[in-house]
Formats: structure tokens, C-alpha cells, sequence
């Protein structure tokens, strides 16, 4: 147990440091949801919701973490197999999942970047007061959405490694996720069909409890079906993980691009 | 008559050379249904906010939209060139650069003009906004000059990337400036004055308005100033861009820094 801690701390800290230098990422990840929280804001005060600059920093901040873990991890084994550590990283005595895992969990935690970013702009330019209601669920709230979010991430390096185009799908896929998860919206605006989708897709409760210990209200509920989401990613990772290595190592296709 | 042959063949040739990998399974999400998302987070943010119609973020975004093939294409000529090991010899030729880098810019805007339409179309169907039939030429005129003027801003974006490696995350940051500056999603008079002010001297800013006007029914005579004032400011960026593009070949060559990667 201690070792797998061990190699997960140790995995994750190195590859929050790899991905801290990689100035596409961060400057990505710390200036994209600025952008959208500025016209969040901007919006929100034209249609007659001033206050809501908290609301918007929030969930632009989010988007930055979705944006960070779909990009990051959705493209993870494919960098790994452009780098040509993909080898290693399949060949090393430890299960390919507690290889994996600590790296999907930094492309979650780098979103933190965004987070900061998006508050700090609104602190500095807009003048937004920091004064969060349960501060201390708010850090519960984070880390509860960076670890789902992280195993999320498991789901998708091992599902879009399967696919010759995973860019295209993570560029596909950034716009619908921060829609149907209420990001910066509210979810009753949404068609009732697309609730399923939102209830089973991490950043929706992550958002849920971050905005609740801000703002206000429960933020217990949504971080337990948060983790819970979480807990159900990691086991999908499980599987589609195993059956990626075994197909690769069968097709002898490991290293091919 | 050798410019014309570099202008046109030169400009399709080297298209398809360094966009090869542009198969259908990449464009169709990332051209194609992204915009149309961009177009529905927006029109639900609007809807969310009670601050303007879905015709507002549908006509906003569509137009808006075109700055993706725009930036990032036109960037692409330059570090795909350098990814390729092929800038020296483009920059080497005695080709006249008039010819050579407009010339690769007219399928790109040509491109961005059926994104920035495609998208509108979706837009428009999707969210059952409907517009008076007599405004399509109108606003087909206005996709093609928004390509256009777009296309000069991404001439700049290309002659940055001579000096700029990382000209992916700049092309990002222009989209979302874009997304900001040109009323797109936010009423240009709802913005600070000194956001105002620069509204009005980027690219998109009048076609948007000229389009939102015929999608409320003004006729085409009536927004011919703002066509008038987005095609100036296409030309002016189009010849930034062109010197720009001379200057930093100047500098890449003194510092032999061209295909430094």
C-alpha cells in the first residue's frame, strides 16, 4: 500500500513538474478561462445579474480543468508513444494503472492553474471579493474534482488511444462537456434528454460542491456523488486500461504510430 | 503572369501539401460541429443571463468562428513550412512574397468563409432562429469579406510565428480576444471604452454588426459602411502582415533563426 502511495506521489509530482514547463499547457490552461470568464461576467452584468462574477470565475475555472484533463489525458498514451517512453512506462515491474493514474491526476491538477488564474483576474481587474462561505469545503471541493476528474482522465487515455484522431475528439468534445455540465449556465435551461449525460459526467458535481462551499449551500451532497463518479471512472480505467495493454502487447503495436 | 501562376497554383499546391493530414475525421469535429457548440454555449449563457436573442451569439459566433482556420492555418504556413524543413527554401526562392504568401492565404479564407456560413446554417436550424430570406446574399457577402479581413489578421499571426515558436498558444489567445473584443457574445456598448476603442480598429467587429443588421431585416445599401470599414481594415492587416512578414524573414536570416525549433 505504501509503495503505491509512494509511486503515485512520486508520479504525480513529477509530472505536474513536466507539465509546469510545458508553456502550451499552462499558458493555455491559465489564460483560455479567462477569456470566458470575462464574457461570463461582462454578460451576466448586461442581463441585469451583476454579483455574478464569483459564479462565472468558478465555473470558467472548471472549464480550464476539463479543458487541461481532456487535452492532457485524452492525448497521454500517444504523447507517452511519441516520446517513446511508452515502453517503460508498460514494461516497469508496478501495474500500468498506478503508472498511469499519477499522470492523469496532474493533467487534472495542473487545471488548478486555471482556477487561480481566473479568480486572481477577477480579484485584481474586477475588484471580486474572496470571501468564501465554507472555505474549508471549498478545498475539499477542489481536490474532490481534481481526483474525479483525474480518473476521468483514466477513462479517456485509454479509450482515445484507440482512435487515430483523439485531437480531433478532445477539440470535439471541450465545448459539450462545459455545456451539458452547467458550467456557467444553469442546467434547467438545458433539454431534459441531456440531464442523464450531465448527472454522469464528474465536473457537474465538482461544480456543484466548489460553487456551494463559495457561494453557499450543501456542498457535501455533490462532493460524495462526485468522489462516487470517481470511484466508477476508476473502474472502467481499470478495465479499458488492461485491455488496451493486452491488445497492444498481442498486435505487437505498442510503439507504432 | 509567373505571379499569377504562384498566386493561384503555388497558393492550391501548397495548401494541400501542408494541410494533407486534414482528412474528414479531424475537420468534421474540429471545424464543423465545434462551432456549432460554441454557437449553443453561448446562445444558453445569453439565455441564462437574459441579455440578448439566440439570432445575437448564432450570428456573434458564426462570424466569429472564422478566426479558427484563419489563425491557425495562416500559422501553419509558417511552422509547418519550419516543421517540415522547407521555410529556407520557400524564403531562399527569389518568388515575389506578394504573390507567394497572398496566394497561400486564399484557400484558407476560402475555407473560413464555408466554416463561418456552415456554422450560421446549423446555428440558425438548431436553435430555430429564422432569418428574412432577402438577407442571405447580404450576409453571404459578409462571411466573404470577414474571411478576408480575418485572413489579413492571420497574415500578422504568420509572420509572428517567424519569431514566435509557441504560435499555437498565440493563436488561442488572439481567438479568445477575439471572442471578447468584437461583440460577438457581449453588446460592444456594454464593454469599457477603452475595450470600445479597440473594437472598432480589429477584424470581425463590423461584419458582425453589418450581419446582425440584415439578419434583423436592414437591406444590403444600409450596411455597405460597415462592409466598407471591415474590408479597409482586412487591407490594412493584409499589409501589416506583408511587412511584417519582411521584417522578421530580415531578422530570421541575421540571426539564423529560421528553423530553429
Amino acid at each position: 500500500m505504501s509503495h503505491a502511495f509512494r509511486l503515485f506521489w512520486t508520479g504525480w509530482m513529477f509530472n505536474v513538474k513536466n507539465l509546469t514547463t510545458s508553456g502550451f499547457f499552462v499558458l493555455n490552461v491559465t489564460i483560455s478561462p479567462i477569456f470566458y470568464a470575462t464574457i461570463a461576467h461582462y454578460m451576466f452584468e448586461g442581463g441585469g445579474r451583476p454579483g455574478s462574477l464569483l459564479y462565472a470565475s468558478l465555473g470558467a475555472g472548471m472549464m480550464g480543468i476539463w479543458s487541461s484533463v481532456l487535452f492532457g489525458s485524452g492525448g497521454l498514451i500517444q504523447w507517452q508513444r511519441w516520446q517513446g517512453t511508452l515502453e517503460y512506462v508498460i514494461g516497469v515491474p508496478p501495474r500500468l494503472i498506478l503508472v498511469v493514474l499519477p499522470m492523469t491526476v496532474a493533467t487534472a491538477s495542473i487545471g488548478l492553474y486555471s482556477i487561480a488564474s481566473t479568480l486572481l483576474w477577477g480579484r485584481i481587474i474586477f475588484g471580486l471579493p474572496l470571501d468564501f462561505v465554507h472555505p474549508a469545503w471549498f478545498l475539499v471541493a477542489l481536490v474532490a474534482s481534481i481526483v474525479s476528474l483525474g480518473l476521468l482522465g483514466l477513462v479517456l487515455s485509454s479509450t482515445f488511444v484507440l482512435l487515430r484522431n483523439a485531437n480531433s475528439l478532445s477539440n470535439l468534445l471541450e465545448y459539450p462537456v462545459w455545456l451539458v455540465t452547467g458550467l456557467l449556465i444553469s442546467l434547467s435551461l438545458l433539454p431534459g434528454w441531456t440531464h442523464p449525460i450531465s448527472w454522469v459526467l464528474a465536473p457537474t458535481w465538482g461544480i456543484r460542491g466548489i460553487r456551494a462551499a463559495a457561494l453557499g449551500g450543501d456542498p457535501v451532497t455533490p462532493i460524495a456523488i462526485c468522489l462516487a463518479l470517481g470511484v466508477l471512472y476508476g473502474v472502467i480505467g481499470h478495465f479499458t486500461l488492461g485491455y488496451f495493454e493486452v491488445r497492444a502487447r498481442k498486435s505487437a503495436t505498442l510503439a507504432l504510430r | 503572369m509567373t505571379s499569377l501562376r504562384l498566386f493561384f497554383v503555388g497558393g492550391l499546391t501548397s495548401y494541400r501539401a501542408l494541410f494533407y493530414w486534414l482528412s474528414p475525421t479531424i475537420y468534421i469535429p474540429s471545424l464543423l460541429v465545434a462551432p456549432i457548440f460554441q454557437i449553443l454555449l453561448f446562445a444558453y449563457i445569453g439565455r441564462s443571463a437574459g441579455l440578448q436573442s439566440d439570432l445575437f451569439y448564432v450570428t456573434g459566433n458564426a462570424i466569429q468562428y472564422a478566426a479558427i482556420p484563419c489563425l491557425f492555418a495562416m500559422s501553419q504556413l509558417v511552422s509547418g513550412e519550419r516543421y517540415q524543413n522547407t521555410l529556407s527554401a520557400i524564403l531562399v526562392s527569389p518568388a515575389k512574397r506578394l504573390p507567394l504568401f497572398v496566394g497561400r492565404a486564399l484557400p484558407v479564407m476560402g475555407n473560413a468563409a464555408f466554416v463561418s456560413a456552415f456554422s450560421f446554417a446549423a446555428g440558425c436550424l438548431i436553435l430555430g432562429v429564422s432569418l428574412p430570406s432577402g438577407s442571405i446574399p447580404g450576409l453571404a457577402v459578409v462571411i466573404l469579406v470577414a474571411a478576408f479581413s480575418c485572413t489579413g489578421l492571420g497574415l500578422i499571426n504568420a509572420a509572428i510565428s517567424l519569431r514566435v515558436r509557441e504560435n499555437a498558444v498565440l493563436s488561442n489567445v488572439i481567438f479568445g480576444f477575439l471572442l471578447i473584443f468584437t461583440g460577438a457574445n457581449v453588446p460592444i456598448p456594454e464593454l469599457p471604452g477603452w475595450m470600445q476603442d479597440i473594437s472598432h480598429v480589429i477584424p470581425l467587429t463590423h461584419a458582425i454588426q453589418a450581419a446582425r443588421e440584415l439578419a434583423a431585416g436592414a437591406s444590403f445599401a444600409s450596411v455597405t459602411d460597415l462592409l466598407g470599414t471591415e474590408l479597409a481594415i482586412g487591407i490594412t492587416y493584409l499589409a501589416v502582415g506583408l511587412v511584417l512578414l519582411r521584417f522578421f524573414e530580415w531578422q530570421g536570416r541575421k540571426h539564423a533563426t529560421l528553423e530553429q525549433l
